[in-house]
């Protein structure tokens, strides 16, 4: 008797349980903002962070340990930022559906992928190292040559470039209109479409959405910025003395609260070895004084993003800060004519502060809002794909 | 041919090129003769700027009143960096006279750090050589006055965002880079300073707003007082001399803030800055050439009246754009930035002997126009909107096609202090709660889902009525629940900030 009941049991089991299976494996978007956003009665999601309790000069978001943070995008709803999400996690958007945004943002590795430079479909080597994309709500220029002016227009870059993601923009509209849940989920997010097909700027607008929602402020260096001094340590303090002395100048440029001022530099870093000077700006500017310059990168949860500056040369952060006290165009190729930043100098900065500017640095790491990568994406390709492997960083 | 000469050529043959950079000559014209006394005043242009508060006040004290302060007093041999570490906003720290080696930084609100002098004995910052800075500061209402700051590698004395400070009667020698920056704040006055021996600029206002900057010496430094990236800023009555260049009101390019406007120069004596430039290469005064009395690049409605600019070499005063400036110095172009100074005011001034040695680029300039002679006051580059008075009394070049200016005097302007800027956090304990629960608390807590925490309709029904009872426990969390890990303590945020957090999480409904 028990023995026959038991298969029977299970075989009901099974079988109430099976719908209830197959609506979890559908796709639904979230109908919450993202953590530090709060969802508005229109619908939208703002965000909201223990900076805008402050004011900063001109409104321009740079200063000391309590200013407010530069103007931001935000204002996309849940149902965009979570479509954003699967599209981000999601191969199809390349050429050959190897190779997903997360291939070279992965949240694991500080939304870059550990690489000096990415590598895109059939293996291509990038020109360049991806950059974090945590706090890029904030940023004004993208690309490490501040060549694109927003998020919708950088995505472009990537997705159409033939070594890194690969996809034409006839390939990848078919691909997310032949997609029956792609088509539902856009619908959804962007109900106010006049058009019943998928359309690219929807498709940057949900990759904009999500990206703007990574929100990284609440490392222990912010918990010092709001009063709470606890929160560092000696050496980290003095860490942090040393970044906004006169003698390093750290915070010139990286300038918190963002501790990045968004501004062109010119600092004369070296190519890894063998390969070839990389103008950078001269070229999005026109401008020979800009040779060799590169938009400022923000400093939060850089000890999570190795190897460093814009083609990886570093592989750590103390080789990385030992760079501006070797000398003033120290690393600039010889006969190569390059206007180095004012506050490139010589700050004969000794071991010893070297060291705790890494301490500091380390304090600049929050990575509580991390989003959860999608279990499945809406193609059923493998989410991200394109694994970076661990030590395969140069 | 050295760089200079090569420099020259190209300034001559781009000025020939543009036609305009030099005004046409004056003529036998009867002069206009115009008393400052008798004139109209000058009424500052700001006023409809993006609404910027722009007063005419007398006011100085900017930190505020110290009544109810604590008072703490720092002997020779303690910490003066213990004794900030130690005190709550709102104290007074005297340090009393004698040698102290430490760097100072000061991360909150309401420090007075006050030197004692007795019989002339100071408290003495000496960074040895090896110190970076002497203080650093980044909270408002910020005092340092009465020490003597020496042999430190960085700044003397630099803000990062402090706003209402006032820096007042110290004296700083031989010591770095700058001697007072504040940098990045609103509403402060350094005033009653002797600075020296810096390698940059003595006084250097960077990106601030509302700045008033009086009565200091300074001398044998690169650049005497600059002001720049900055708004709303009076420089008068400072004794400016053997420096490489007196006064300077610059837009320096590739900043965050792009602008220079609305800084009055007045009452000041500039006299023989003819030091040979020791600036570090690369840097932005680093081009400045000596015997500069006052320079303006870029900056907007400067005023410059009533000072005494003698014996500077090369010119007395010079109004240079930045592309010119690009073609001469390490000056950059930044296309965010107006490259013009455009509203430049000359009222009166006494100037005798400048430009008796002047440079071979401002003489190339000068020959375009068959001009010869030692230049008081030297424009190049476009300047709109610009006026002079008594024209006639100056060799002046690349003016002629200034305005007289339909005002004599700036006698109805005090200073642009304002009344101490509200304080920085203007958020009510309402606002501070769901902030705080947004940005902190629903990173782990969603209403009814689980997600990292407990949802917060658990966490409503244990504490109904109970927000003390939730302010102990994220105060010092201990595990509770074997499926969740352990909550961090939020022990950072302040007592008022987490009681207000708690009530608000208990009056949530979604």
């Amino acid at each position: 008797m028990r023995s026959l009941l038991r298969p029977l049991l299970t075989c009901v089991l099974a079988l109430v349980l099976m719908p209830l299976a197959q609506a979890a494996t559908q796709f639904l978007l979230n109908e919450n903002c993202p953590p530090s956003f709060e969802l508005m009665d229109d619908g939208s999601c703002e965000l909201r962070n223990l900076y805008q309790f402050y004011d900063s000069l001109q409104d321009m978001g740079v200063g000391g340990t309590q200013t407010s943070l530069p103007a931001h995008r935000d204002g996309f709803t849940p149902k965009q930022i979570d479509l954003g999400r699967f599209l981000f996690f999601d191969p199809a958007l390349s050429g050959d559906g190897s190779t997903s945004c997360a291939s070279c943002h992965h949240p694991d590795k500080g939304f870059s992928d550990g690489r000096a430079r990415s590598i895109g479909i059939n293996g291509h080597e990038a020109e360049r190292s991806a950059p974090t994309l945590w706090n890029v709500a904030f940023l004004k220029r993208l690309f490490w040559d501040a060549r694109s002016g927003s998020l919708e227009e950088q995505a472009q870059g990537p997705l159409f470039h033939p070594h890194e993601m690969g996809n034409s923009e006839a390939q990848l509209r078919q691909t997310l209109n032949d997609n029956s849940t792609y088509r539902a989920l856009f619908k959804q997010a962007f109900p106010d479409s006049n058009s019943s097909d998928v359309e690219l700027p929807q498709l940057y607008s949900a990759l904009t959405a999500f990206q703007t929602s990574l929100i990284s402020l609440n490392s222990r260096y912010d918990r010092y910025a709001h009063g709470y001094h606890a929160a560092l340590n000696q050496q980290e303090i003095e860490g942090m003395n040393v970044f906004r002395s006169f003698v390093a100048r750290c915070a010139e440029c990286h300038t918190p609260p963002l501790f990045t001022n968004q501004q062109i530099a010119v600092i004369g870093t070296p190519e890894p070895e063998g390969r070839a000077l990389d103008i950078g700006a001269e070229v999005t500017f026109d401008v020979a004084k800009l040779k060799g310059g590169f938009k400022v990168p923000s400093l939060r949860n850089i000890a999570k993003t190795a190897p460093y500056m814009h083609s990886g040369r570093f592989e750590t952060l103390r080789e990385t800060v030992e760079f501006y006290t070797k000398g003033r165009g120290h690393a600039v190729p010889e006969g190569v004519d390059m206007h180095l930043h004012w506050h490139i100098w010589e700050p004969n900065l000794t071991d010893y502060e070297l060291d705790r500017l890494v301490d500091f640095l380390g304090t600049l790491t929050d990575e509580t809002f991390k989003p959860q990568i999608p279990q499945r994406v809406p193609s059923g390709l493998t989410p991200i794909d394109h694994l970076p492997q661990q030590g395969e960083s140069s | 041919m050295n760089k200079g000469t090569v420099f020259a050529l190209v300034i001559a043959l781009a000025a020939f090129a543009g036609g305009m950079f030099v005004g046409k000559g004056g003529g036998d014209q009867a002069p206009v003769i115009t008393d400052s006394g008798a004139g109209a005043s000058y009424v500052a242009p700001a006023e409809d700027m993006s609404g910027e508060l722009v007063l005419s006040g007398s006011n100085t004290n900017v930190a505020g009143s110290s009544a109810g302060f604590t008072e703490v007093v720092v002997e020779e041999g303690q910490s003066i960096q213990a004794a900030v570490t130690a005190a709550s906003p709102r104290t007074i720290i005297r340090v009393m006279p004698g040698t102290y080696n430490e760097t100072i930084y000061i991360d909150k609100d309401d420090i007075r750090l006050m030197g004692v002098i007795k019989e002339s004995r100071r408290a003495i910052l000496d960074g040895q050589g090896t110190m970076n800075d002497a203080i650093l500061y980044s909270g408002n209402n910020i005092v340092i006055e009465g020490f003597v700051i020496t042999k430190y590698k960085g700044n003397g004395i630099m803000g990062q965002a402090g706003n209402n400070f006032e820096i007042r009667n110290n004296i700083i020698v031989d010591t770095g880079v700058y001697g007072i920056f504040p940098q990045l704040g609103q509403n402060g006055i350094v005033e009653l300073n002797v600075v020296s021996g810096i390698e940059d600029a003595a006084i250097y206002i960077g990106m601030s707003d509302n700045i008033h900057v009086a009565y200091n010496e300074v001398f044998d430094s690169v650049a005497g007082i600059e002001i720049e990236n900055s708004r709303h800023s009076i420089v008068e009555g400072n004794y400016v001399y053997n420096n490489t260049g007196g006064i300077l009101a610059f837009i320096t390019p590739g900043l965050p803030i792009k602008t220079t406007y609305d800084v009055l120069i007045r009452n000041n004596w500039i006299s023989g800055n003819n030091t040979k430039n020791f600036g570090a290469p690369g840097s932005t005064v680093g081009g400045i050439p000596a015997g500069t009395g006052i320079m303006v690049m870029a900056a907007d409605d400067v005023v410059i009246e009533n000072n005494i600019i003698t014996n500077n070499k090369t010119v007395g005063i010079l109004a240079v754009d930045h592309n010119t400036a690009s073609q001469l110095t390490n000056i950059t172009i930044d296309p965010e930035s107006d490259p013009n100074s455009d509203g430049l005011k000359v009222l009166n001034n006494l100037m005798s002997n400048n430009g008796y040695d002047t440079v071979d680029e401002l003489k190339a300039i000068m020959l375009t126009e068959l001009k010869t002679g030692n230049p008081d006051i030297f424009a190049v580059g476009p300047s709109k909107d610009s006026c002079i008075i008594n024209r006639h009394r100056y060799v002046t070049f690349g003016v002629d096609d200034f305005a007289e200016c339909d005002f004599a005097n700036t006698d109805t302007i005090g200073n642009y202090l304002l009344p101490q800027v509200a304080p920085r956090d203007r958020s009510t304990p309402e606002q501070r709660a769901k902030t705080t629960y947004m940005a902190i608390c629903a990173g782990c807590h969603t209403y009814t889902g689980r997600m990292i925490g407990p949802p917060v309709k658990i966490i409503q029904a244990l504490y109904m009525d109970n927000p003390q009872g939730i302010v102990d426990y994220i105060t010092n969390p201990v595990k509770k629940r074997e499926d969740y890990p352990e909550m961090p303590p939020q022990d950072y945020l302040d007592e008022e900030t987490r009681m207000a957090v708690a009530k608000y999480m208990l009056g949530r409904t979604r």
